[in-house]
């Protein structure tokens, strides 16, 4: 069973749970109402101002569950039609078809809306591409400013991304590389970026990516003869006093 | 026979211009630089190594000792990444005290620059003008969340406290007060001429340096380029007010001084407007859930600190600990471009075109 469909199973059981307390909910009513209207009778002999609310307040009622079900209705016709497209996607779209003409088709590893962050365009590049496609997207694309270089790393891989946005249109995009853990490399964006050489040697530093191509990769933060890389996950100081 | 050789000159890291611990070390030709390498990492915490073992409520103050000038950015920072992350709301008068205290956090924090520059430049009494009146903002802050400078003041969600009755009312009194003291300013130093011989035309660069240099703040705008996080990718309340971007034209440390001040300006600007605007009542905390679990995925959300962009890069696996969390902090990424500002420039220069840029080394070294 995939991931999806166990995930559609847990979230349908509960629905179903529901379902079931409904309809003994529903078997329950008529005793209920029976008992209800006979009080509601002898009220209405006592007091039919009284009365009168009562009637007024078992409409609203009704009202808001027959609401209810119909807003129920439309949210489970909402959950099985598909996701509308994100008003991001043409951006993604355009950036995707320019790389594959004007550096290569295999260059793309994925291209993907981030829609957890306000829809933003995200690429997984190769490396041995990720120079061109800094070119293209700086010189072609208008991605002038380079605002953020972070590093990752995930147990399985290192990743390095970069935050990119142009000035003139306020359009944004992040580019990823992954690198291997054991010989992690990944082609420096400092000739193409000025402001990712101080990034990339604090991410050299922390955790250990050699940027080839970079001018100056020394340790920025850590002394020099400092062992390791602090934000590796396996990292351990070499004297735990320290 | 004269003999000339190159000397190698050590400044810091305890220089009282460097403002902390900064070193840079130069190569001079007499009194000129051939060669400036700044040597960094004397403040280094590891504060992204230690918010991988905290959950997002306790990195909180951490943030505060990033930009030790301008922690109430930094909060906001951090918890607008997280709400961003799980699409909370926050409560009106939550996000206007947030706005409020951030602008009131940006003329403080171009207090201090605009104090500490003079001084580096050699003048002591614009100094204590600055931090007299910057004390009527730190006070401000203290009656609001009991710290001077480490506010811990924001939460996911909203804010810690509520605004003490009549804190509102001490804050519009600030604002006309504030303008007073600027157009004193002027008076006294802007037009004074030997400071303007010391700063116009020092430490040039064009528009398209800065964007390499991927420069932000005053540091960008000075060239022209018109890029203010609070217009161009508005957060917070910002879309609702009425303030403008001051440019600069020729990129030198005079139009960084000018757009500095007259950012404090449109702060008040801002400020002015959000007191009218306040919500008499209401809620200072949104509906945050018991434990704070972003879903997994990752986010990475931007403001406008006094400094320029700040962001925060979050990783998270859905746990209660971010996975990663990388905070782009301008003042590091706006030193950059000190070593070829300062080739060829005498050693006197030195001082002027680094105060000029304006770095809180605790964000440098983060």
């Amino acid at each position: 069973m995939s991931e999806e469909e166990k995930k559609a199973q847990q979230e349908s059981g509960p629905a179903d749970a529901e379902k079931d307390e409904k309809q003994k909910a529903a078997e329950t009513t008529p005793i209920a109402e029976a008992g209800q209207t006979a009080a509601q009778q002898s009220v209405e002999a006592a007091d039919p101002e009284k009365a009168a609310k009562l009637k007024a307040a078992a409409e609203a009622r009704a009202a808001r569950a027959a609401a209810k079900a119909a807003a129920e209705t439309a949210e489970a016709a909402e959950a099985s039609a598909p996701p509308p497209p994100s008003p991001k996607q043409p951006e993604l779209d355009a950036v995707t078809a320019l790389i594959r003409r004007e550096v290569a088709d295999e260059a793309l590893e994925d291209a993907y809306i981030n829609e957890l962050n306000g829809h933003m365009p995200t690429l997984i590049v190769k490396n041995e591409y990720w120079r061109s496609i800094a070119e293209l997207l700086k010189i072609e694309n208008d991605f002038t400013y380079l605002r953020n270089v972070s590093g990752v790393d995930y147990e399985t891989h290192l990743e390095v991304v970069y935050h990119l946005v142009s000035l003139r249109s306020g359009r944004e995009l992040a580019v990823k590389i992954k690198a291997d853990r054991e010989k992690p490399e990944v082609s420096s964006a400092t000739p193409v970026w000025a402001t990712a050489n101080w990034n990339e040697r604090e991410i050299y530093d922390l955790l250990g990516i050699v940027f080839p191509g970079h001018p100056d990769l020394r340790r920025i933060m850590m002394p020099d003869d400092w062992a390791g890389h602090p934000l590796r996950k396996d990292y351990e100081p070499l004297d735990s006093e320290v | 026979m004269i003999r000339t050789e190159e000397l190698l000159l050590n400044v810091g890291p305890q220089h009282p211009s460097t403002h902390g611990v900064f070193r840079i070390v130069v190569k001079l030709d007499g009194e000129v630089i051939t060669e400036a390498t700044p040597v960094m990492g004397y403040l280094h915490r590891g504060t992204e190594k230690l918010a991988e073992q905290l959950n997002y409520t306790q990195i909180i103050p951490y943030t505060d000792r990033m930009d030790y000038v301008s922690a109430m950015t930094n909060n906001y920072v951090l918890v607008h990444a997280v709400e961003t992350m799980m699409g909370l709301e926050v409560p009106e008068r939550a996000e206007f005290l947030r706005l409020i205290v951030m602008e009131l956090q940006r003329v403080a924090s171009h207090l201090v620059w605009w104090g500490t520059y003079l001084l580096d430049i050699g003048a002591m009494s614009p100094f204590l003008y600055a931090f007299r009146d910057r004390e009527t903002i730190i006070n401000l802050f203290n009656e609001l969340c009991g710290a001077r400078l480490t506010y811990n003041y924001m939460r996911v969600g909203g804010v810690k406290w509520d605004a003490p009755p009549g804190w509102i009312d001490k804050v519009s009194e600030f604002i006309p007060y504030m303008e007073g003291k600027l157009r004193e300013y002027d008076k006294l130093v802007s037009g004074n001429e030997i400071f303007l011989a010391r700063i116009k035309g020092i430490g040039k660069y064009d528009a398209e340096t800065a964007i390499d240099y991927g420069l932000s703040g005053a540091n960008l705008r000075c060239t022209g380029v018109d890029w203010d996080l609070r217009k161009a990718e508005p957060y917070s309340l910002y879309s609702r007010f009425e303030f403008d971007v001051p440019l600069g034209q020729n990129g030198d440390c005079y139009d960084r001084y000018r757009i500095r001040l007259e950012e404090i300006r449109q702060s008040l600007r801002i400020l002015k407007q959000a007191i009218v605007q306040f919500p008499s009542s209401g809620e200072t905390m949104g509906k945050v859930p018991r434990a704070i679990r972003p879903p997994a995925g990752e986010v990475y959300t931007r403001i406008e600190s006094p400094r320029g962009e700040i962001g925060c890069h979050i990783v998270s696996k859905g746990k209660a600990e971010p996975y990663r969390l990388k905070f782009r902090r301008p003042s590091f990424v706006n030193l950059q471009i000190l070593p070829k500002l300062l080739i060829g420039e005498t050693m006197t220069n030195l001082i002027t075109i680094l105060g000029g840029v304006d770095i809180v080394v605790g964000e440098v070294d983060c």
